[in-house]
Order: structure tokens, then sequence, then C-alpha cells
């Protein structure tokens, strides 16, 4: 490994760090700063929903204040606020005491991961592919006449799209199950079984996020394309008489695929926001469900939890994205 | 009639496109339907309760009915312009600060532009959701002003990024080093030499900040923390949810309003496309 890449990683290392710190600030910050005592206005709120709640929460929260000193100084709060977290420890759930919210987060994860990591692969693969054949001169009209429709997906917020495919693969076709991560009477065990129930109720989430993102890959794919192709070294390749294909595959995608690449990392954070709102429209077991139960029941600590963990599993992938960077561009590595 | 011809010379040039007119009409179309919709309907059957409910289109409602029995063509024409102005407010604040953090960046260098870069470029990244979940589950009673404001606080680093950018171009430019002989100061050659040369940048930063103000604003409205007492596309859509007006099949509910959300999409999207072309007319000899 060279000096060069090195220090690139150290510094792509140092970003993932910083997003982090940040996240973990403005978690800890931001209900501070606004007027009231969070805890305070999370059971006034709680208190006047008339939520469902199992616990008693003026016991919880006075344990909260002794255990956070909240008439300490801030700083003081600060460093405690990053022990605990040290510790795994992100506090107990109102709606289901005493269930942790590690715990909580540690269920939903996997489902959250899964549904992103595969849709946006799909995505990113499929639209970059197609990008790349409109960008091309001798592309057929067929697949050229496909350019509006993707504008139109492309503009179509993905949750959205979510619904139009609920009402029509599951209330008039009625093929695919309309929400859920399986069926609920299922008892979850690894056998065939489970796994293609898995699968059937994440192809309509899957397939939300993928239309909605297909777009925007294969757009920024056709134009990368298009300037990829007036490079001399392309006029070069095509005068050393090397075929069509070979021009196509490896001078002209390997060298526009960089940028969609550096693109993936600037994306990300919106396909996650919108992954999130996917998983509420379908019920999907994951961190975007568990945010919109924690909201609707005011439940404080899981709430910041999931936003925690959705700014920590976000750096992780940019993170992944960046290590993935050195393999495709050879000059970083020199 | 300046204009006029100025417009016709542009749109022989090609400068004007087919994409620029489609995308603006389809937003001067929705603009429309806002400003004289109300003349049409009465505001008052945009109430719970003020009509029939679950009733599907038909004359005496055109779009039908939603199960808390308010008219859904009024809560469209109500509800669009409330959108609207949530998107249009986060990206004036956005674009402003966004050219303020920029022009910062861009002339004075340094530390200045280290802290707001790095800062800049880690919170795009973020999922911007996340940050205002927690922002909007913080506020105690929640207007359309202030989901506007909510939604600014992160609406200004793409144009930070773009305006640091062309500053620190065209400051090497021939013409901004002519001023520089001719003795003029940093400040004028700020306001005079470097700014007026950003607008087009600041113009498509502006598309594309509404545009994701937008989508934020609906994003936290479909999870429930918008202003539920207002009328907007969001909450509407928020609404149908609570009711599983999906499974239950009353499509009129939640279609019309995607509908809706989806052409002013389309409309900013291809108006941005267009814009490109109007602004950097090199780009038409290239396709």
């Amino acid at each position: 490994m060279s000096r060069e890449l090195a220090g690139y990683l150290l510094g792509r290392f140092g970003q993932l760090l910083l997003i982090v710190f940040i996240a973990v600030s403005v978690n800890f910050l931001i209900p501070r700063l606004l007027p009231g005592d969070p805890v305070q206005t999370a059971i006034a709120k709680l208190q006047a929903s008339g939520a469902q709640q199992s616990v008693d929460v003026q016991t919880v929260m006075n344990s909260y204040r002794a255990k956070y000193g909240l008439d300490q100084p801030m700083i003081v709060q600060y460093l405690n606020y990053w022990r605990d977290l040290f510790r795994l420890d992100l506090g107990v759930s109102f709606a289901n005491f005493p269930e942790t919210v590690t715990t909580k987060l540690a269920n939903a994860l996997p489902w959250s991961i899964g549904l992103l990591a595969v849709a946006t692969l799909i995505a990113f693969t499929v639209g970059s592919i197609l990008g790349a054949l409109l960008g091309w001169p001798g592309t057929g009209r067929g697949i050229r006449a496909l350019v509006p429709g993707l504008m139109i997906l492309t503009s179509i917020p993905f949750y959205l799209l979510a619904i139009i495919l609920i009402y029509l693969f599951a209330v008039i076709w009625k093929i695919l199950p309309p929400a859920g991560g399986m069926d609920t009477t299922r008892i979850a065990r690894l056998d065939w079984g489970t796994v293609l129930d898995v699968l059937r109720h994440a192809l309509l989430p899957l397939l939300a996020i993928v239309l909605g993102n297909v777009g925007f890959w294969a757009l920024g794919m056709r134009s990368q394309m298009v300037s990829v192709l007036g490079e001399d070294y392309i006029t070069f390749a095509e005068a050393k008489g090397l075929s069509p294909w070979r021009v196509f595959f490896w001078y002209g995608i390997r060298n526009a695929l960089l940028s969609q690449v550096t693109a993936l990392a600037l994306a990300m954070g919106s396909v996650m926001s919108g992954a999130v709102l996917v998983e509420v429209i379908f019920n999907y077991p994951g961190l975007g469900s568990l945010l919109y139960v924690a909201i609707r029941g005011q439940d404080y600590f899981v709430i910041q939890g999931v936003v925690l963990m959705l700014i920590v599993a976000l750096a992780v992938l940019l993170f992944i994205v960046d290590l993935i960077y050195p393999l495709l561009d050879p000059r970083i590595r020199r | 009639m300046r204009v006029l011809s100025g417009f016709r010379r542009s749109h022989t040039q090609g400068r004007i496109s087919g994409t620029l007119i489609l995308g603006v009409s389809i937003l001067l179309v929705i603009v429309l339907c806002s400003v004289i919709g109300p003349f049409f309907v009465n505001p008052h059957n945009a109430h719970v309760g003020a009509v029939q409910p679950r009733r599907p289109p038909s004359a005496q409602f055109l779009l039908g009915t939603d199960s808390q029995g308010r008219d859904m063509l009024t809560l469209l024409i109500y509800g669009t312009p409330n959108t609207m102005k949530m998107g249009l407010i986060a990206g004036f604040i956005g674009v402003g600060l966004g050219l303020f953090f920029g022009l910062l960046a861009g002339s004075f260098g340094g530390i200045v532009d280290a802290m707001i870069r790095i800062l800049a470029d880690a919170l795009l990244t973020l999922p911007a959701i996340a940050i205002l979940v927690i922002i909007a589950g913080n506020v105690g009673h929640m207007t359309t002003n202030i989901m506007a404001l909510v939604v600014a606080s992160l609406s200004w680093m793409f144009t930070t990024r773009t305006i640091r950018a062309q500053v620190l171009t065209i400051r090497e430019r021939s013409y901004v080093e002519v001023a520089r002989v001719n003795g003029e100061s940093a400040f004028e050659i700020l306001f005079k030499e470097i700014t007026p040369n950003l607008l087009p940048f600041i113009v498509a930063s502006f598309v594309g900040t509404v545009g994701s103000a937008i989508l934020a604003v609906i994003g936290l409205e479909a999870l429930g923390l918008g202003a539920l007492e207002e009328t907007t596309l969001g909450n509407t859509i928020y609404w149908s949810q609570q009711s599983a007006a999906v499974l239950r099949g009353y499509w009129w509910w939640w279609g019309p309003p995607i509908v809706v959300i989806a052409l002013i999409f389309l409309g900013l999207f291809l108006t941005s496309i267009g814009f490109d072309r109007f602004a950097n007319p090199k780009l038409i000899r290239r396709t």
C-alpha cells in the first residue's frame, strides 16, 4: 500500500469519525437547545396524547434525571452521553418498558440494511447499464424511448410510488402481500419457507425503491457517458481499431462509472431518507417503522436511538463506498 | 417588446428548449390553479364533517370525499399552495444562507473556508430526515411556517458548495484581474465583478433547493410530524395512510395528491434541466 493510498483511507476514516461525532452532538444538543426540558416535554406530550404506556413515566423520569444529572453543567452531561453510547446504553422504551432501545434497534437493523443494500445495488447496476446504453451512439430507438419514463419515475418521491404499487399488486391484483416483513403467523426459522416468505414480502418495497432510483442513476450515467465519449482516449482507442464493445465497456463504462460512484456517496443520504418512508408505508419491520411508531407514541429515547443508528449506518456505508473507489480508479492507488 | 424579441432570439438559438418551456408551463398551471381555484370551491368543505364521507368521484364531488367528510377537490386546491409556500420559503432561506456561506468560504479562504466546507460536506451526506425528525419532533406547536424554517435549516449546503466553487474559478478570470489592477477594493470586486456572474448558479440552486425542501416537507408530514391542523398535500396523504385508504380501495383519496406532487417535481426537474441549457449554451453543441 502506497503512502497516497494510506493517506486517502485515513482521510476517509476521519470523515467517518466526523459524521458520527456530528450526529451524536446534534442528537444531544438540539433537544437541549430548544426551550424546555426534553424529557419533560416528551412526557407532557405522551400524557396529553393518551398513548398507551406500560410504565409509570414519573419513575423513568426520576431515574433519568438522577442518571444523567440534568442539573449538572452541559459539558458533564455531554461526556456522560458519550460514556453511555460506548456502553451501548441508549435508554429504555417508554412504550415497551423494560425493553431497551438497543434491543429494538438490533431487531430492526438487519431488515433495513438488507432492504436498502439490495435495492441500492440493483438500482445502481441496472441504472448505470441503462444509462451507458443511452449515452452510446449505437443504441437503438427502443431503449431511447425510455428516457421520458425514467424522468417521470425520478421525479416521483419513491414512497408515493410505494402507495401506487400496493394498490396495484396487493389490492387490485392481490398477488403480493401489502405490508409486513413476513406472515404474522410464521415463526422465524432458517428454512426455505421462511426465506421465501421474507422475499415475497420484500419484493414490493424493493421494487418501490428500485423504480424510484433507477432513473437517477440512468440519467446521471448517460450524461457522464456522453462527456467520456468526447475524450481523446476514446478517439485513440477507436483509431487503434479496437472493437466497439471493447471501447464501450473498457474505455467508456469504466471511466463514466467513477463519477457514478462519487454520486453514490452523495445520494445515499437521500436514498436512505426515502427508504425510511417506504418502510413506513409498507409497515416493514425495519428502522423506518420503528421510528414511525416511536414518533406516534412519543417514545423519546427510541426516536433518538433510531436517528443515531440511521446516521451511523449511513456513515459506515459511505466508508465502504470509499474503500471500493480505489479498486475502480487505479490513479488513486498509485 | 424588448423582452419578447430577446425571448424569440434565445428560442431560435436553441437556448430556450422545449424542456424549459414544458417545465415552467407545468409550474405555472399549478400556480394558476391555486390562485383561481378558491373562487370555484367552498372553503368550508375542507373541514371535517362538511360533506358526506367516503363518496367516490361524482358530479357533485368531482374528486370524491375522504372518510372524515372532506371534499377532496377543496383539500387539493387549498393544500397545493400551502405545500408550494413551504418549499418556496425554505428555498429562499436555504439559497440565501448558501449564498452567504459560499461567498464567505470562496472569498476568505483559509480556516473559514475549511470549516464551512467540512461542515457542508458532512451535512450533505447525512440522511436529512433523521436530523429533521429530531428538530421537528421537539417543536411544541407545528405550523407550516415553522415547518419551512425547520427544512430550511438543512437546505443550504448544496448552494454553498456550488457558489464556493464558482467564486474560486471566477476569481482567477482576467476581468477580475483587471478590476484588481484598477484598484477596486476586495469588497467591490466581490459585489460588482463576481456576484452578477453567479446569477445563473443562484437560480439553478433555487430550483433544486425548492424541490428537495418540498420532498423533505412531504416526508416529515408522512411521518405525522407536519402541521396537522393545516391543509397540505403531505397531510392529505398522511390522513389517507391513517385510514388505510389504499387497502380499502379509496384511490381518489391518495391518487390526486400524488399526481399533483409528481407534477410539481416533474415541473421543477424539467425547469432545472432546461435552465442548464439556457445558462450554459455550450451544452447545446455537445448533445
